[in-house]
């Protein structure tokens, strides 16, 4: 079994419309959307919901009974959860749980919450892990953990797990990078997409994953291309292919079908050209 | 007066309508709250300095006075601490740094050291004040730096927050307590996907809220149907329009190239306090 994840960095440079490129170009492929914040392979691939299951995620302190408001259980929260009146914000609270340890009365109760649902289900391409965040949880590098672990258990040895990943740096991204084979990170000739690509390479270097490029709508900015292939030539990162702009992206989009199944366009066959190189980029183990 | 420019999904041109409406407005502080990948400061002028850094808290385990009771592991809400029959080991990228295993371990076996998370540092571009946070590479949490970005706004500006994407916990700490939201939006089917995400999100957090449609004419009309049917009201469209693209991509804000839009960022925020004193 072989795992890569799609990422990017900075949001919006084509990412999920890759991956679901990938999908209908991949064979004995599984899918795991672990962008659980904006989860839009799902427009595409079109799931069928085989399974359903609740994810309890992370606790929240409750004090239902008054308590003597010694203040202690203030005193220990470092995520400024809790005010001057005693009263725990649940939008803050974090669940570590330290206030319930020190409260010397057991007035504060944790309590289990349901973070998200994670679905089994079946797609055109193979079967797909997605799940969805209930709003304003942990953008949680543990659910992503979880979607993941649920399409390993499904993987057989030959089989290819395609990770569409969360944009930024923070603990949803290193939940989805941890342990992959390779790592392909999209990236747009824009001054925001080059320092945003260069973010997200460090933190793939500092855990150690191998990782290569793509450059989505190279000709948005010759000049920005270039500085990204030099950059990535610098740090020894393959730069994979280059992507055309082209209104097909969108315009598959909306008819809810892959860019390859849509039309027959320069982009679908860079894309297949950059496809075959993920699949050697993987086999040479990154 | 705090206004969030948040969006449920990257790319959709939320650092573009906050640095724009902040260059319009001139006398107001910018504030940069998507620390980990700041990108607002690619379109100012600035002269950057480091005006604070963010620590969290790491747990150091004695092994000497270790005796592997694994109550440490038990508690920890993140699994950060894993004890064999052999060690206890502490994984980083996990620890959220909230201290409670040094304050249960028995045997004292723990103690805690200071690691900085990130940064805050500020700069002036013309008229605009601007803070920015930046998450350490390879830290997993950024709502610490977020909220530290956020003590810099002064109750009596005009202060514009650049919101991370998505509608998870560093949405949420960026947004919460703020006096309104603009969702910037895409008109395709992603976009009015993590849009109906965001109004949730800002609905739960009872903040006044607008869109703005970016890249108008790329996709449909979805989302302009959609936020008839829900009374959402769109406050601008930003077409979808090559020079705006190609300024964007040389980190130039487009008000300054096309002044035409500085006056339509003015009437924007006049019609923000219209929907704020109608709410009201
Ligand atoms: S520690 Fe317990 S008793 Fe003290 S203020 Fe907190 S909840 Fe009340
Ligand atoms: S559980 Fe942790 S974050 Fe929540 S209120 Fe208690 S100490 Fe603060
Ligand atoms: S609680 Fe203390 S003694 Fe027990 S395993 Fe953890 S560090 Fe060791
Ligand atoms: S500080 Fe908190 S999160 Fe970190 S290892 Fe200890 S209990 Fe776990």
């Amino acid at each position: 079994m072989k795992q890569l994840t799609v990422i990017s960095g900075k949001g919006g440079t084509g990412k999920t419309t890759i991956t679901a490129a990938f999908a209908s170009l991949a064979k004995n492929a599984i899918f795991a959307d672990c962008d659980c914040d904006a989860p839009d392979l799902q427009l595409i691939l079109k799931p069928e919901v085989l399974e359903k299951e609740e994810y309890i995620g992370s606790a929240t302190a409750i004090r239902e009974v008054d308590c003597s408001k010694c203040g202690k259980c203030r005193e220990v929260c470092r995520f400024d959860a809790i005010d001057e009146e005693m009263r725990i914000i649940e939008t803050k609270c974090e669940g570590c749980g330290a206030c319930a340890f020190v409260c010397p009365e057991g007035a504060i109760e944790m309590k289990k919450r349901v973070t998200g649902t994670v679905y089994r289900s079946r797609t055109r391409f193979g079967p797909m892990i997605h799940a969805e965040l209930r709003i304003g949880e942990e953008a949680s590098g543990k659910l992503v953990s979880h979607v993941r672990k649920k399409a390993q258990e499904l993987a057989n040895d030959g089989d290819l797990i395609i990770i569409d990943g969360s944009p930024g740096i923070g603990c949803p991204v290193i939940a989805s990078i941890t342990g992959v084979d390779a790592v392909l990170v999209v990236a747009e000739p824009t001054v925001t997409g080059l320092y945003d690509m260069e973010r997200v390479l460090k933190v793939a270097e500092h855990f150690g994953i191998p990782a290569s490029v793509c450059i989505n709508k190279h000709d948005i900015n010759e000049e920005k291309t270039k500085e990204i292939e030099t950059f990535c030539r610098t740090r020894g990162v393959p730069v994979l292919g280059k992507l055309p702009y082209d209104d097909v992206a969108t315009k598959a989009m909306i008819n809810g079908q892959t860019v390859i199944e849509y039309s027959n366009s320069e982009l679908s066959r860079e894309l297949k050209k950059v496809w075959e190189k993920v699949e050697l980029f993987l086999r040479a183990g990154g | 007066m705090k206004i969030a420019v948040a969006s449920g999904k990257g790319g959709t041109g939320k650092t573009t309508v906050a640095v724009n409406l902040a260059l319009s407005l001139g006398n107001v502080q910018l504030l940069d709250c998507d620390v980990e990948e700041p990108d607002c400061q690619h379109f100012l002028d600035l002269n950057l300095e480091d005006v604070e850094v963010v620590k969290s808290f790491l747990p150091v385990i004695d092994a000497e006075k270790c005796n592997l009771c694994g109550r440490c592991a038990e508690l920890c809400h993140w699994n950060a601490i894993v004890v064999t029959p052999q060690k206890a080991t502490v994984f980083p990228e996990l620890c959220h740094g909230c201290g409670l295993c040094a304050r249960a371990c028995p045997q004292g076996a723990i103690s805690e050291k200071g690691k900085v998370i990130g940064k805050i540092q500020r700069g002036k571009s013309g008229e605009v004040e601007f803070y920015q946070g930046v998450l350490t590479v390879g830290e997993p949490l950024s709502p610490p730096v977020i909220r530290a970005v956020k003590k810099k706004a002064k109750e009596d500006r005009i202060t514009i927050i650049d919101a991370p994407p998505g509608n998870a916990c560093p949405a949420v700490a960026t947004v919460e307590e703020t006096d309104f939201c603009i969702l910037v939006t895409e008109p395709t089917p992603f976009g009015l996907h993590d849009l109906k995400f965001s109004i949730r999100m800002v609905n739960e957090l009872g903040v006044p809220h607008a869109v703005i449609v970016n890249r108008a004419g790329i996709g449909d009309n979805r989302v302009e149907d959609y936020c008839e049917r829900e009374g959402i009201p769109i406050l601008m469209s930003i077409p979808n329009d090559r020079k705006i693209a190609h300024l964007y991509s040389q980190g130039i804000p487009f008000v300054k190239k096309m002044p035409e839009w500085k006056d339509k960022f003015v009437m924007l925020y006049d019609k923000i306090i219209r929907i704020m004193e109608e709410v009201a």
